[in-house]
């Protein structure tokens, strides 16, 4: 019924633009007064009506009949019908079409802009009213500063700090990593590589960045994972199988691009005449970087490891791949640890039951993650803002 | 001084030199880093591609296959009793069990095609290939153990005793676990005392004669048979099937050609890459139109106001919400509001065009905003409304840009995996999904299902379809680089 529905609706659009636009072609030879606009666009225009008519009798007819009726396409084509039928009779030589028919493609252009607002106030609202079923069942204080996390035990207790904990370890180690690689290949690659050596740098980045995270997941858990382990136990730890440290680290591998790029950007966007000034000094280039390249660029550096930490505590695939189930409350990258988005993939993959408080955590779960990941990006991108106003 | 003086220099220079080194070095890791995981990952993945199957003579008996009913023929019945006729002497139950385990359960599916192409060959004996089970293909592969296989030098006795062998001569070279096979048998060796072997039977010798020089070898396998999924017997007769030849390499097209399955040496990856290419494509269908729009208003009409703002901020945010965020989203709104079929190519499109549109958006916008305002103007000048020029002459000339935007988020579409979880699409799904409301599975979600299992032959796959994701990506990465080269304009 559905493709029935959009060949009815396009039918009877095209048909409205042939109609509109042999009216007004029509009026054209009939020597009356000159045409105000094209007749294509006056055929537009009707076509934009039936258009629309179309979709709003068929989304009407959905509503009252249900998604599956046979009465869709039908009523798709009576709406477009009318819809044309009534402005028909409108076209005439001083009629605006242009201006409508634009006024309606700006219309459209305005609508689809606010399917980013409709998608953000849809992740609000779909991780809020589970989340707020949840908290009538568990309270917030329990559930904040509980410490102990298995949902699915009888009594099931919902204490988020393990995995707080868990997600801040896997965090800090991915950082760690990072950290210092990302930002001391930015600034080799801007201030000491040649530029056909960035040329062959920046795509091994870009290379790195594009690939998809399960890809990592399974080289952290198959191949890292044991190397890690078998080296520990070599020099005598005891090191478990799905350690914090394996994921940490590929997770970090995965953020080097975003920091190194990100600082790439800003490095090279401070002016070159603090740079000149510092040489005339008499300081060498390192000096020059480290009193006043980074000083300068630092509010970017800062907003780039904030982007980095909300990506790595938003990470799904590697950490569902390689860090462990189980809600240890530690803070030894040896130990096996899970996190948020552990637990929000293990909890929602198979059957769900919307009544369980098992499945409404992931969503409080999710809420939360939402909140912390919106606040870190909110306060970078206003840093970058601000720290890009000053220079420009 | 003066050396003080040089002192101090040099120790700036070398602190210059430290720091340059930290660079490289980061760089350095970073490479080193990409290198060891392709190189892993080709390495674990290659012999995947392939698969050994073993060729077989079968009479294709009019009894077992009816020619008016041919798809109804017990093929499986004829290919194993083809097999079990190479070996007439294994007969307990056991045996006939673990012999069963060398050949696949799919073992019958080319001899069935062969006759389903061509019902004249009921009745008629042909040589047909059979592929192998999991573990005896790994075993060909070398990846089950090392096997080293020595002429035996110099002369044996052997003789029965009870349920087992002794055998004396030649047994300097002989340790214990070795297999020995003389006399068209096959003897493991259990213990030596002396020169003396005591030995238990994996295939019975047909005789009891003395082996002479070159009529008898000895096997080495570098793997415990408590640490490997084929055993010593099983070994034996694979050595058999090896020695006559009639084990052949070939490229397994399977792997493309099939959709999941529970047998390892059966699973491919064409009921997922069909899954990816619909869910990709609808997510396209609906993210481009859109993003394009949301793009062209807020670079070319949107005025300077607070709702202006608030759709900027907004997307540059989505851009970086965590995925799993809109997984969720997916299942409450989707699924559960809208009440759309779980699994479905068609929601997972929907939640990945939400994901992609941030970046498609920011991408056209960077392609409008890079064609220069004197296009606008001089269309403006000669009489054209802002939309005309926007729409015959600033968009043609931002569509390389747009289309380069669009590959890369389309390359992201086609990598991503977290929101698909939520939305149910790693059901284990083995037929290849024929529309988008079609319960399928996409390229990602199968390399996170085949990852979780613990056969080695899985894992291999799993490196296999990564190899086939990142090629997909890589050409798609290619395409867009080229795109940009290629229609790249500077003003």
């Amino acid at each position: 019924m559905f493709v029935w529905t959009i060949v009815a609706g396009l039918a009877l659009t095209i048909a409205a633009f042939l109609a509109g636009q042999s009216r007004a072609a029509g009026m054209r030879l009939s020597g009356g007064a000159a045409l105000h606009s094209l007749p294509s666009y006056h055929g537009m225009y009707l076509g934009a009506a039936a258009l629309s008519g179309a979709i709003l009798a068929a989304i009407l007819a959905a509503l009252v009949l249900g998604s599956q009726s046979a009465a869709l396409p039908v009523s798709a084509a009576a709406g477009a019908a009318i819809a044309a039928a009534a402005l028909y009779s409108g076209i005439k030589p001083d009629f605006r079409a242009r201006n409508m028919f634009e006024r309606f493609v700006l219309g459209v252009l305005i609508a689809c802009s606010g399917v980013a607002i409709l998608t953000t106030v849809g992740i609000v609202f779909s991780v809020l009213f589970e989340s707020i079923i949840f908290f009538r069942e568990i309270s917030v204080v329990s559930f904040l500063f509980g410490t102990q996390w298995s949902p699915t035990s009888t009594p099931a207790s919902f204490g988020f700090l393990p995995l707080l904990v868990g997600t801040f370890l896997i965090t800090a180690i991915a950082i760690a990593v990072a950290g210092p690689l990302g930002l001391f290949s930015a600034i080799y690659m801007a201030e000491y590589s040649s530029p056909k050596l960035r040329s062959v740098l920046k795509p091994l980045l870009e290379i790195l960045a594009g690939i998809p995270t399960v890809v990592l997941g399974f080289f952290a858990a198959l191949t890292v994972a044991p190397l890690i382990r078998n080296s520990g136990e070599a020099i005598g730890l005891s090191v478990a199988s799905e350690s914090a440290l394996a994921a940490g680290l590929v997770m970090g591998m995965m953020i080097v691009p975003l920091i190194s790029s990100l600082s790439d950007d800003i490095i090279n966007a401070v002016p070159q005449s603090l740079r000149d000034g510092s040489y005339a000094m008499g300081a060498t280039k390192s000096e020059t970087i480290k009193r006043v390249v980074l000083p300068a660029a630092l509010p970017g550096i800062v907003s780039a490891f904030m982007l980095a930490i909300s990506r790595a505590v938003g990470e799904t695939m590697i950490v569902v791949m390689a860090a462990g189930l189980a809600a240890n409350l530690s803070i030894n990258p040896l130990e096996a640890v899970t996190t948020i988005t552990v637990q929000i993939a293990t909890l929602l993959v198979g059957d769900q039951e919307f009544d369980s408080a098992k499945t409404l955590s992931a969503f409080a779960l999710g809420f939360v993650l939402f909140l912390f990941t919106l606040a870190l990006n909110y306060i970078a991108l206003r840093i970058v803002q601000k720290y890009r106003e000053q220079y420009d | 001084m003066t050396d003080l003086r040089a002192d101090f220099i040099a120790k700036r220079y070398a602190s210059e030199r430290r720091f340059k080194f930290l660079g490289a070095a980061a760089l350095g890791i970073t490479a080193l880093f990409l290198i060891f995981l392709v190189s892993d990952i080709v390495i674990k993945g290659f012999p995947a591609f392939f698969e050994h199957r073993v060729m077989m003579e079968v009479t294709v008996d009019p009894a077992k296959v009816d020619a008016a009913k041919p798809m109804a023929g017990d093929y499986d019945g004829l290919v194993n009793d083809a097999f079990r006729a190479l070996y007439p002497n294994v007969t307990s139950r056991a045996d006939r069990k673990a012999l069963g385990g060398i050949l696949s359960q799919g073992a019958a599916d080319d001899l069935r095609a062969m006759v389903l192409a061509d019902p004249g060959l009921i009745g008629k004996t042909l040589k047909v290939p059979a592929l192998l089970s999991d573990d005896a293909d790994l075993y060909f592969k070398g990846m089950q153990t090392g096997v080293k296989t020595a002429a035996g030098a110099g002369t044996l006795q052997i003789a029965q005793a009870g349920e087992s062998y002794v055998i004396t001569g030649d047994t300097k070279d002989i340790v214990q676990g070795q297999i020995i096979r003389a006399n068209g048998g096959a003897l493991r060796v259990t213990s030596l005392e002396g020169t003396t072997v005591l030995a238990e039977a994996l295939v019975a010798p047909t005789t009891l004669n003395t082996a002479t020089s070159g009529q008898w070898d000895i096997l080495t396998l570098s793997v415990k048979e408590t640490e490997r999924r084929i055993n010593d017997r099983q070994v034996v007769w694979m050595e058999q099937l090896r020695q006559s030849d009639s084990v052949g390499k070939t490229i397994s097209w399977r792997f493309f050609t099939s959709g999941d399955s529970r047998e390892a040496e059966l699973a491919g990856i064409k009921g997922a890459l069909v899954g990816s290419l619909f869910t990709v494509a609808v997510s396209l269908l609906l993210a481009l139109p859109l993003g394009i729009a949301a793009a062209i208003y807020l670079e070319q009409f949107a005025p300077k106001n607070k709702l202006t703002d608030l759709i900027e901020v907004n997307i540059n945010n989505l851009a970086a919400v965590p995925s799993i965020i809109f997984g969720l989203l997916g299942l409450a709104v989707f699924l559960n509001f809208f009440g759309l079929p779980r699994s479905a190519p068609l929601v997972g499109g929907l939640v990945l065009a939400l994901l992609v549109l941030p970046t498609i958006i920011i991408a056209a916008r960077a392609a409008l905003k890079a064609v220069p305002p004197s296009i606008t103007e001089a269309a403006l000048g000669v009489g054209a409304s802002k939309q005309q020029a926007v729409f015959q002459h600033v968009l043609p000339l931002a569509v390389p840009g747009i289309l380069t935007g669009t590959i890369l988020g389309l390359a992201r579409a086609f990598g991503e995996t977290a929101p698909l979880l939520m939305i149910g699409m790693v059901a284990f799904i083995a037929d290849v999904p024929q529309g988008v409301n079609d319960a399928a599975t996409v390229l990602p979600v199968q390399i996170y299902l085949w990852s979780d299992l613990p056969e080695i032959a899985f894992q291999s796959k799993t490196a296999a379809a990564i190899i086939v994701l990142m090629v997909v990506l890589f050409s798609l990465n290619a395409i867009a680089i080229y795109l940009r080269k290629r229609f790249e304009r500077r003003w």
